[in-house]
């Protein structure tokens, strides 16, 4: 007697891809346009990333319903930490919200791939990356999404990033300028695009510096 | 073990015994190997003078490109080609064999092969497989009796169409052929309106990409238009470029000898209990 099978889903994926990296006094965080379930494309145009406060910025790939509901609800408790503590969330107290609030959901989860990129209190740039029930690491750079199988290994190879277990505690960001991490970014999604099918259309990069946040755009292949 | 059981499997056809043991195996967790699927757009289209087919060049495994430029518009006969779509291997081996086939059939009758010999051929083939050999096959050519278009399923149906399309992108590029097609189109009008229909899958299947690659044939004459088109430059290249270095970093270097140096004293008295 085998077991029954669910003949529906309550997730889809729509694709695409995420990558930050961080650096002394800056955050480079990029993703792709593209929106597609199955082998179609649903839009060329849609944004994966949001500014949740001046230093966080979160960009997520997988179902984008989930990740719409899962930036409303982080907007909507930074709103009520803003109320209750006068002050605007730090980069890394976002990183813990983000982790507690996709733990919430464990047995029915976000189906979320997150990064999260901003600047902590120093003024440094940090990167976190997550899993979709809400493990979390501070990392120099990450990659996730359809496409994170083909940049991470690049990255690996080009930010030689330190062990986490080293003794003394070595600095994760890269030593690299703003305008090569962003060449960098426009390299790997460029790469990821000839290769990966979900990604792809138009590259979204949003930096974060001492002087505000910059947006930029690149076109990439469309077929 | 009863002396049956090491016969060889039945000639011709495909030896199903395995499927029990993979089926457990997947069940216990194993991934089953993926293969190398066209995803595809591929178009035919009779025009005034002859036949014009199309085809992309992506070669999909699941959702990676394996070959961004590979060829999907076979040879069969010098007047007549073939698209695939499907698994690659098939369409490959298929094309590959009746092509074959054709050419001893020149041969045995001294005359130019017809669109319907390779019609038959394929089809009795891929009937005989019942869907199990994955080719979705456009077929093209021109003739002693005129001009043939020909689609063919895996289960060795066929269609004799004016315009067909077939692969992944098929509603993409059938979209395109359904508002501009009409009979009598000249051979420019048919490779703009082919290369219209592929480059909509293209860009709107994703199974589908690359460059159009176009085949015309008519009577007497071929021309085969490899990457006629190709709207899909890469978009961005590092002024700067990377570089890596060429060998592996050597973190550590230790030696251990592995056979101590004894020395050997001449006439003493070595192997005393």
């Amino acid at each position: 007697m085998t077991k029954q099978q669910a003949n529906w889903s309550p997730y889809d994926n729509n694709g695409g891809t995420c990558v930050a990296i961080a650096g002394t006094d800056y955050c480079v965080i990029a993703a792709d346009t593209r929106m597609s379930s199955g082998y179609n494309i649903l839009t060329r145009d849609y944004s994966k990333i949001i500014q949740l406060v001046d230093t966080s910025v979160l960009a997520s790939s997988g179902f984008q319903a989930d990740v719409r509901a899962l930036q409303k609800v982080l907007a909507a408790k930074h709103l009520q930490y803003q109320y209750q503590h006068n002050k605007q969330m730090s980069c890394p107290a976002m990183a813990q919200l983000l982790s507690n609030t996709l733990y919430y959901k464990r047995f029915f989860p976000y189906y979320a791939f997150n990064v999260l990129g901003g600047l902590d209190r120093e003024g440094k740039g940090c990167v976190f990356t997550y899993d979709a029930v809400g493990s979390y690491e501070r990392v120099g750079y990450s990659s996730q999404g359809s496409g994170s199988t083909l940049i991470t290994p690049f990255l690996d190879n080009q930010l030689k990033s330190p062990g986490p277990l080293l003794l003394p505690a070595r600095d994760a960001v890269t030593p690299l300028s703003e305008s090569e991490a962003i060449d960098l970014v426009k390299t790997c999604f460029a790469s990821a695009t000839e290769r990966d099918i979900y990604t792809g259309d138009k590259l979204e990069i949003l930096i974060l510096n001492a002087s505000g946040t910059r947006v930029e755009y690149m076109e990439l292949r469309k077929d | 073990m009863s002396r049956e059981a090491m016969e060889m499997p039945p000639k011709g056809g495909f030896s199903f015994d395995l499927c029990k043991r993979n089926d457990m195996l997947v069940k216990k967790g194993l991934k089953e190997p993926s293969f190398l699927k066209t995803g595809t757009t591929i178009v035919g289209l009779i025009f005034k003078d002859g036949v014009i087919l199309g085809a992309d060049t992506r070669a999909t495994e699941g959702p990676i490109v394996a070959d961004k430029n590979c060829e999907k518009i076979h040879y069969m006969a010098p007047n007549i080609y073939c698209c695939g779509a499907g698994t690659a291997a098939d369409t490959e081996a298929v094309t590959d064999m009746v092509s074959s086939q054709l050419k001893l059939h020149r041969y045995h009758t001294g005359r130019e092969s017809r669109v319907v010999t390779a019609l038959s051929l394929l089809k009795s083939h891929l009937f005989s497989y019942q869907g199990y050999v994955s080719a979705a096959l456009v077929l093209g050519g021109v003739d002693v009796t005129g001009p043939h278009l020909h689609t063919i399923y895996p289960h060795g149906s066929t269609d004799t169409l004016p315009f067909a399309t077939m692969g992944s992108g098929s509603l993409a590029a059938m979209a395109v052929f359904e508002s501009k097609y009409r009979e009598g189109l000249t051979r420019d009008e048919g490779v703009k309106l082919v290369s219209e229909a592929i480059c909509s899958g293209i860009f709107n299947d994703l199974g589908s990409g690359s460059n159009v690659d176009i085949c015309v044939i008519t009577k007497g004459a071929k021309e085969y238009l490899r990457n006629h088109m190709l709207p899909n430059p890469r978009t961005y290249i590092s002024e700067k470029g990377y570089s890596f270095s060429k060998k592996t970093e050597v973190l550590r270097t230790k030696i251990t000898p592995l056979r101590e140096m004894v020395e050997v004293i001449e006439g003493g008295d070595a192997m005393e209990e």
